[in-house]
């Protein structure tokens, strides 16, 4: 598997069920080592210089990542002094999400959506200059669509990438770039074990850098 | 600058921890209620002599504080669980070791408050006379839990994110904890018995040491446990 | 980048059997010289004898974590899952050979100190070994992903291993905080023959054992790499 994401861009990354595409993607955020091929993000090795990646990466994964016990101020002051940048100003992402009224509310009783819509304020702190994001429709009504639609725009014409996984195509129609396949037998994102194991195929993965990338 | 970045980090963990702690409060009172039970149930092991409670006090008090504190351990990564916020937590910048410094405290902070209140406990039911010097029996005993705290948050790194947790952590941690509980358990004992600095002296000196070995041992595994 | 996966996976040949078949000849040969050529002993008769397991089987026990300790280090260093095989080979190999050691140890200490178990530094510390060992060996049967078995089993490994120097201080500090310790006697050489040539014969005998099983290992392994191979449709890079 070869991939390249230039400045810029975004690219949709589609497949069946199991075909590895989360796994990709968390290889791709530090979260799995793959122990054949290698991946760079901003001329930084995924594997060898984690931190590095780590600053550059924002992750929009399944799961939303929140303390059910703090507020949604609380858990984006958590998350902005987390990513270091204790100043940053919550209280415009919250608004921009539309969660000014739940502001000191507990995430206990935030709808999946809501939920969503906090993770998402938490990118906006943090501005990723590689946005990886992991089905990120999901539980989203049409506003939240637009709001992530519109960050992605905004941080593609900043010059930062986004790789995306999707099984629909459509709620992401004009902010995707291009798409790439993923199947079984060729175009093969392996799974963990074979990223891991199999050296068969060293596999290059090279996420913003060289060429017409940013260094 | 990096390193300002991370002792802000752990700052934030810890307040965090114990904010989420604090909100839950059937957390703090239910671990403080069991080491308070299990002092009782020695008490009934070993009672109702008032002389033979006294001499096994010191012991007593830690085991109390040791199951008890193992379900701390436990609790501490379940909030990064839930939610899946221990992968949000992984993809922030900074050392990982700031990671556990923050979980570490925050532990230190909870196990002492248990300690306070079944140490209090314990000396009415053991009927243990108070030292004149109690602070530093206090001190001797932060340095036994600074020990079960760190190898505590260490391995429950693991166990709560296996399969079987609740028989994994005290089976990995309690030989473990061997050296720790013996000289703290000594170290107490010698002090409670107005032996003062002679005997309990060099169990303290010992305990120190063990302290820093498996901080150091800890801080430094702690990367290769917790990422994968 | 990788260190050569490729070769790492594929299944092993295995080493000859009669390598093996002479290895226990040898044991077997060893402790037959030592049974009848050492005399009785003056205090302990023919129950002497059983040093004969019981300190070779002690030895081996510690050398064996000393591979599960510098294995440990090995994987975490170079991530080689090779490392990892072989250290949970010579901890199983290890568990049981401390067991061994333990139980003869209550089977002598009977008859010479009267008590099954003392709490001396030595046989303490073996069996907080014994207990970390298992604690080590269950945490591998809880864990599935075989990486992060590696990584956290490392570090068990590592941190147990430190420990046990650890307990034995802290054990003997307390013994003699409360008195009693009963010293071995130097050892005359007609017993000592016997030992030496038996303690080269279990360690014979360790490193065939902890061999096979890490043999056995990679087979594992291997065959769960090919399942895995064939699942993904036939994808075989």
């Amino acid at each position: 598997m070869n991939l390249q994401v230039r400045a810029g861009e975004m690219v949709g990354l589609l497949g069946h069920n199991g075909c590895g595409k989360s796994t990709f993607m968390r290889i791709v955020a530090t979260l799995l080592k793959a122990s054949a091929g290698d991946c760079f993000v901003y001329g930084s090795n995924v594997k060898t210089e984690g931190d590095a990646v780590r600053h550059h990466v924002g992750f929009f994964s399944h799961v939303p990542g929140l303390y059910d016990d703090l507020s949604a101020r609380e858990n984006l002051a958590f998350a902005a002094t987390m990513l270091g940048f204790p100043e940053a100003d919550i209280d415009a992402a919250l608004e921009r999400v539309g969660l000014t009224h739940v502001t000191n509310e507990r995430v206990r009783g935030f709808s999946a959506g809501m939920q969503r819509r906090l993770s998402l304020a938490r990118l906006i702190l943090q501005r990723p200059r590689l946005l990886l994001l992991d089905e990120p429709y999901n539980n989203l009504d049409v506003a939240g669509i637009a709001l992530m639609n519109g960050f992605i725009r905004e941080l593609n014409a900043a010059g930062g990438a986004a790789v995306v996984v999707l099984h629909d195509l459509v709620p992401a129609q004009g902010v995707i770039d291009r798409t790439v396949t993923i199947k079984e037998g060729r175009v093969v994102v392996p799974t963990a074990d074979d990223l891991r194991h199999d050296g068969a195929s060293p596999q290059a993965i090279t996420l913003p850098a060289g060429a017409a990338g940013i260094s | 600058m990096a390193f300002r970045d991370d002792v802000r980090r752990i700052r934030a963990i810890v307040w965090k921890d114990l904010t989420t702690e604090r909100r839950s409060k059937a957390g703090f009172n239910s671990v403080a209620s069991l080491g308070v039970t299990i002092l009782v149930l020695f008490g009934f092991a070993l009672g109702p002599d008032a002389q033979a409670l006294r001499d096994a006090a010191a012991g007593a008090l830690w085991l109390a504080v040791l199951f008890a504190g193992v379900l701390a351990f436990n609790r501490s990564y379940q909030v990064e669980l839930d939610g899946g916020a221990l992968e949000a937590l992984l993809l922030y910048p900074g050392a990982r070791w700031a990671i556990f410094a923050g979980k570490l405290i925050a532990n230190l902070i909870f196990v002492t408050a248990m300690l306070v209140i079944v140490v209090a406990v314990g000396i009415v039911l053991f009927q243990v006379r108070v030292p004149e010097q109690w602070p530093t029996l206090l001190g001797i005993m932060m340095l036994g839990v600074v020990g079960i705290v760190a190898l505590g948050t260490f391995y429950a790194a693991m166990s709560s994110r296996s399969r079987a947790r609740e028989v994994l952590l005290p089976l990995l941690l309690y030989p473990m904890l061997i050296p720790v509980l013996l000289a703290s358990m000594e170290a107490t004992k010698a002090f409670l018995n107005g032996d003062l600095l002679n005997a309990s002296g060099a169990w303290v000196q010992m305990l120190s040491l063990f302290d820093v070995i498996f901080l150091v041992a800890t801080f430094l595994a702690f990367e290769y446990v917790i990422e994968v | 980048m990788s260190p050569a996966p490729a070769s790492s996976f594929a299944p092993p040949k295995p080493t000859p059997v009669w390598l093996g078949w002479l290895t226990f000849a040898f044991f077997i040969f060893t402790q037959i010289y030592a049974v009848v050529t050492s005399p009785a002993d003056a205090m302990m008769g023919h129950l002497q004898k059983m040093m004969y397991v019981h300190v070779p089987a002690a030895w081996v026990t510690f050398a064996a974590f000393g591979v599960v300790l510098v294995a440990s280090l090995f994987f975490l260093w170079k991530d080689d899952e090779r490392a990892d095989l072989l250290a949970a080979s010579a901890a199983e190999v290890g568990s049981m050979f401390c067991g061994l050691t333990l139980v003869l140890g209550m089977l002598w200490g009977r008859p010479t100190w009267g008590v099954w178990w003392s709490w001396d530094a030595r046989l303490t510390s073996t069996l907080v070994l014994f207990l970390i060992f298992v604690g080590y060996l269950a945490l591998r049967s809880f864990v599935e992903d075989p990486h992060r078995r590696g990584q956290w089993s490392a570090a068990v490994g590592i941190l147990g291993a430190i420990n046990v120097p650890i307990v034995w201080m802290s054990v003997k500090w307390w013994r003699t905080l409360h008195q009693i310790q009963s010293n071995p006697r130097g050892l005359s050489p007609e017993y000592l023959r016997g030992l030496l040539l038996n303690v080269a014969a279990f360690t014979l005998l360790t490193v065939w054992f902890i061999w096979k099983r890490y043999e056995a290992a990679r087979l594992e392994r291997a065959a769960e790499h090919a399942s895995q191979a064939a699942a993904l449709g036939g994808y075989n890079g």
